[in-house]
């Protein structure tokens, strides 16, 4: 029981601990596509230090909803981040929190965001606010279409479940899942305020979404945001990694080596991933803001499609 | 307990007669209100025992000395409407709290008072009747009751055309809910409920499902037959708007359930297939209808219609498990639908009631003139946001938890063994899904212009916080909105008896699960505990802000917004409520509402302004009742000349009529 829960909070410290690298090394690996040195990798731990060192400017009229809100989106998506395996399955909050959990908090974090983009009543606050809602009314959906397959398959809506039955003799290829994996990257980008959905480097663009709604944040304020939206990005790729690649990762309960051997498995995952996501990212322009509910809804119409698949496929008993 | 059940509705009828006389001082009114609250009250409690204590062995129904000549008059709680009794009571007390302070804003309240306990009465009839004759006669004067309310502000046009839509559609589904009644009851049978469900009157089940849902499911709200809901429910006032939206509709999903699932006999499969098809359009359109509101009051009527429909998929569900002999799988969508009966009461009252307070202290309904309310009504504000957290489907709150169990049986439907549900299924779990995206839109709209942002009038920069009442009613529901999130557990449980009296089976008990977390199927397959994850949350924040106030600079300085460096001291230059709707108009609206946005723009030279024009249809309302306008006005027309014939004419008119009908028994028989 205590061993579990010391693997569940170390997932926790992990996660949160690895987000800024994730983005650094993303930046890094950025730089080098495109023939720059770029920053240290340590970059984003530096700027989260600095920002919380300044001081907070914040507009005449915020309210309290502006000032708690950093905090609280932060919290949602780290309890959504600590649930999503990393190096071992088995996690103990899987029981609380499933897959479904997991994409609804992600939901009221980005619920609150968009509400703290509108508290200071300027149009850059709304217009991100806007096209954020808009492109999660199609990215939400796609996602737990994706969830749906994958469940369907594990017959558990558990990540951990789901998961484990990954590393399992059972699982084996199949459409729905190639489907679904195809669905959960455009989700992945396009919630993550990547290129082509969105710049995360752009400022001062009309282009700009997530940026757009931070636009009044500073200081301590839009550290924790920056944390949060770091932390996003490590969710996103672990899940797609203890999905898709389940290699290496430790079971329940496993002992030391294996933790190791899949703490080293994690790092190597992310780091494919981070440089998979990144070519793609430099490959590609920036879509037009309407453009993206086509791009995204591609993914919901495969989601939907691995789903029913799915359901035809199987015999009724 | 029936016999206290019906007497309080006796003195809720008795109230709605002093109501006349007190309406004309304010603290008469007053005193009314207060009454109806605390009868509601025991109503509740008296539902909840009954819904609660282990079933006595023949409790006798009340039978009352009036009625037909051939049926009794039967009043008494089973489960079904105990539960349902429950959810209604309680939120018509926490209304009624509200109302002894916001009532006291009504422009005439002799025009509101006496209806109000009479509705409620109403309402409670239709749930205590066991038989049909008491049920129609609840029914329709529930109807009527909220029809006097709806047109209570008779001087504006538009009230008076929603009322007269309300009465039409009212009329239309009574009728419906007659004719299923006589069917179920067949050519000699009783109209009590016992003896209908004795006489199973085989072969008229299919017939009573689509009446049912075109009767009970205009009053909740269905599309097509939604249209006039949103009109009605905003015309009333605030309070009454609460209770139509949140518990009246309620109402109407018991009659469905009565008459589909207790009166109808064993579903056949096909029978998921219509309720399936017109709850997933219903939850879809009725979301989108909500965004392309700038009204708050319209807002929120709308949405009812998208979480009636997330009630009906349940329930669509439910029927194509028991069908098949799933039991488990049945009772997990039963219970997700009734937990979603009784969310839905909670948080649409919430935020009627917010609405009301906003409009007593502005004046305004139009989002486009408000802003900035947070900090002028900040009790308000706090327990909307937590109302439009709740109804976005969100944890921790308690709306999330009954889509999360309807997902989970949709999750089980692979089971079935027929393909038309099963092609059918995902697509509605891929409607569910979008619309609660959708909902977490309409509500960041409807909460982000009204309260957040700088006022758009000087009426919302004028606002002043609303009164005691209104804000302990509302921080209550807002509680119950959370605990029915962190406590799912005991909710289900106490729901559970409904599951059995329908379908014969029942969700395992979810008290002996620990920490508080609710296992629909099996642990391993899916579990949520909203308790842990609200804990997990608030530890989170609390470390975080306790970790940045330890090593973080302390400095906070208030300055001008920063907007990129192009502030503009005009708050019509904020995000409006047409604008935020924007991109989600030109990518649903454009199919859905044939939205054509028009710009017109000046010669270049010409200092005349710029104006965009949005044009939406409500498509439902053009393919389907203009026509039937037309036709009625067509024949309105046409007979309008029998108006002015001699009497010899009108003679051998009736003698003809008369001929024929004679014809028509002779051949009959």
């Amino acid at each position: 029981m205590i061993r579990e829960w010391l693997t569940q909070l170390a997932q926790a410290a992990l996660v949160l601990g690895l987000a800024p690298l994730l983005s650094g090394a993303t930046r890094t690996i950025r730089a080098r596509l495109l023939r720059r040195r770029g920053p240290s990798v340590l970059q984003p731990y530096r700027d989260l230090l600095k920002l919380i060192r300044k001081e907070v400017v914040i507009a005449e009229n915020a309210s309290w909803l502006f000032r708690a809100a950093p905090y609280v989106i932060f919290a949602t998506t780290w309890v959504a981040a600590a649930v999503v395996p990393t190096f071992a399955t088995g996690l103990t909050w899987s029981a609380a929190a499933d897959l479904i959990v997991i994409v609804a908090l992600l939901g009221t974090a980005r619920f609150l965001l968009a509400l703290a983009g509108l508290d200071v009543g300027t149009s850059f606050g709304g217009i991100g606010s806007s096209r954020e809602m808009m492109f999660a009314s199609l990215a939400e959906p796609a996602m737990l279409m994706a969830v749906f397959t994958l469940s369907l398959f594990a017959g558990s809506t558990q990540l951990s479940s789901i998961s484990a039955y990954m590393l399992g003799p059972q699982a084996g290829l199949s459409i729905s899942l190639a489907l679904a994996l195809v669905a959960l990257i455009i989700v992945s980008i396009g919630e993550n305020a990547r290129i082509p959905v969105d710049n995360p480097a752009t400022h001062l663009e009309l282009t700009m979404v997530h940026e757009a709604m931070i636009l009044e944040y500073s200081g301590r304020h839009l550290a924790v945001i920056e944390a949060a939206a770091a932390l996003k990005l490590v969710l996103y790729l672990s899940l797609i990694a203890c999905v898709f690649a389940p290699w290496g990762t430790a079971v329940a309960g496993a002992g030391g080596v294996a933790y190791a051997i899949g703490l080293g498995a994690y790092a190597i995952k992310l780091t494919v991933l981070a440089f998979l996501l990144v070519l793609f990212e430099t490959a590609i322009a920036k879509m037009r803001v309407f453009r993206v509910p086509e791009f995204l809804g591609v993914a919901l119409m495969l989601g939907l499609l691995g789903t029913i698949l799915l359901f035809v496929s199987r015999v009724p008993r | 307990m029936s016999q206290l059940a019906a007497m309080s509705m006796g003195v809720l009828l008795v109230l709605a007669v002093l109501g006349i006389f007190a309406a004309r001082r304010p603290l008469g009114s007053r005193l009314i209100y207060a009454a109806c609250m605390l009868i509601c009250s025991a109503l509740a409690g008296i539902a909840l025992f009954a819904l609660l204590a282990p079933p006595s062995p023949v409790e006798a129904a009340l039978e009352l000395p009036v009625g037909l000549p051939l049926g009794r008059t039967l009043l008494a709680f089973d489960p079904l409407s105990a539960a349902f009794a429950v959810i209604v009571n309680v939120a018509s007390a926490i209304v009624s709290g509200y109302a002894i302070g916001h009532g006291a804003h009504a422009r005439e309240p002799q025009r509101v008072v006496p209806f109000y306990p009479a509705f409620i009465a109403a309402m409670n009839l239709v749930l205590l009747a066991q038989d049909a004759f008491s049920f129609l006669v609840g029914w329709e004067f529930m109807s009527l009751a909220s029809w006097a309310l709806v047109v209570s502000d008779h001087a504006s046009a538009d009230n008076r055309r929603a009322a007269l839509v309300y009465l039409i559609m009212a009329t239309g589904g009574a009728l419906t809910l007659l004719l299923a009644f006589g069917l179920l009851a067949g050519a000699d049978g009783g109209y009590a409920f016992e003896e209908i469900r004795r006489a199973a009157e085989s072969g008229v089940g299919p017939i009573v499902l689509i009446l049912a849902l075109v009767g009970a499911g205009s009053k909740a709200g269905l599309v097509p037959l939604h249209v006039w809901l949103p009109l009605a429910h905003p015309a009333a006032p605030s309070h009454v708007s609460a209770l139509m939206s949140g518990v009246m509709t309620k109402v109407a999903v018991y009659g469905f359930v009565r008459l589909v699932f207790d009166l109808a006999g064993p579903p056949s499969w096909w029978w998921s297939v219509p309720v399936l098809v017109v709850a997933g359009i219903t939850a879809l359109l009725g979301v989108l209808y909500a965004l392309m509101e700038h009204d708050l009051k319209r807002l929120l009527a709308y949405h009812t219609v998208e979480n009636i429909g997330i009630i009906f998929i349940g329930l669509g569900l439910a029927l194509a498990f028991e069908a098949n002999g799933l039991g488990a799988a049945a009772a997990l969508a039963f219970a997700a639908a009734i937990f979603h009966v009784l969310n839905h009461s909670l948080f649409k009252s919430l935020l009627f009631l917010g609405s009301g307070a906003v409009l007593n202290a502005t004046g305004e309904r139009d989002m486009e003139h408000l802003g900035g309310l947070i900090h002028r009504m900040p009790v308000t504000a706090l327990t909307f946001l937590a109302g439009c957290i709740a109804i976005s489907a969100l944890p921790p709150f308690n709306g999330f938890v009954s889509e999360w169990l309807t997902f989970q049986a949709i999750l089980l439907s692979p089971e079935l063994p027929q393909w038309i549900p099963r092609l059918l299924v995902p697509a509605i779990g891929a409607t569910l899904a979008c619309s609660a995206a959708l909902a977490a839109a309409c509500f960041v709209k409807a909460f982000g212009m009204t309260f957040l942002g700088r006022p758009r009038s000087p009426a919302a920069s004028g606002a002043r916080e609303t009164d005691g009442w209104s804000q302990s009613a509302m921080a209550l529901l807002a509680l119950l909105c959370l605990l029915a999130g962190i406590l799912p557990g005991f909710v289900m449980d106490s729901l559970q008896p409904v599951t059995q009296m329908a379908l014969g089976t029942r969700l395992a008990p979810q008290a002996a699960q620990p920490w508080f977390r609710i296992v629909p199927i099996d642990a391993s397959r899916s579990a949520y505990n909203g308790l842990f994850v609200c804990v997990m949350i608030l530890i989170g924040a609390a470390a975080t802000a306790l970790m940045v106030r330890q090593f973080a600079s302390h400095a906070l300085r208030r300055s001008a917004a920063w907007d990129c460096g192009f502030p503009d001291a005009s708050p019509a230059t904020q995000y409006s409520a047409g604008s935020f709707a924007q991109p989600i108009r030109r990518v649903f609206g454009s199919v859905v509402f044939r939205a054509r946005e028009r710009v017109v723009m000046p010669k270049p030279g010409d200092t005349a302004v710029a104006r965009l024009h949005v044009e939406l249809r409500d498509t439902v309302w053009d393919a389907l009742y203009v026509p039937v306008i037309r036709l009625v006005e067509a024949i309105t027309e046409r007979l309008n000349r029998m108006q002015f014939l001699t009497i010899r004419t009108y003679l051998t008119l009736v003698f003809a009529a008369l001929v024929v009908l004679l014809i028509i028994v002779g051949t009959w028989q």
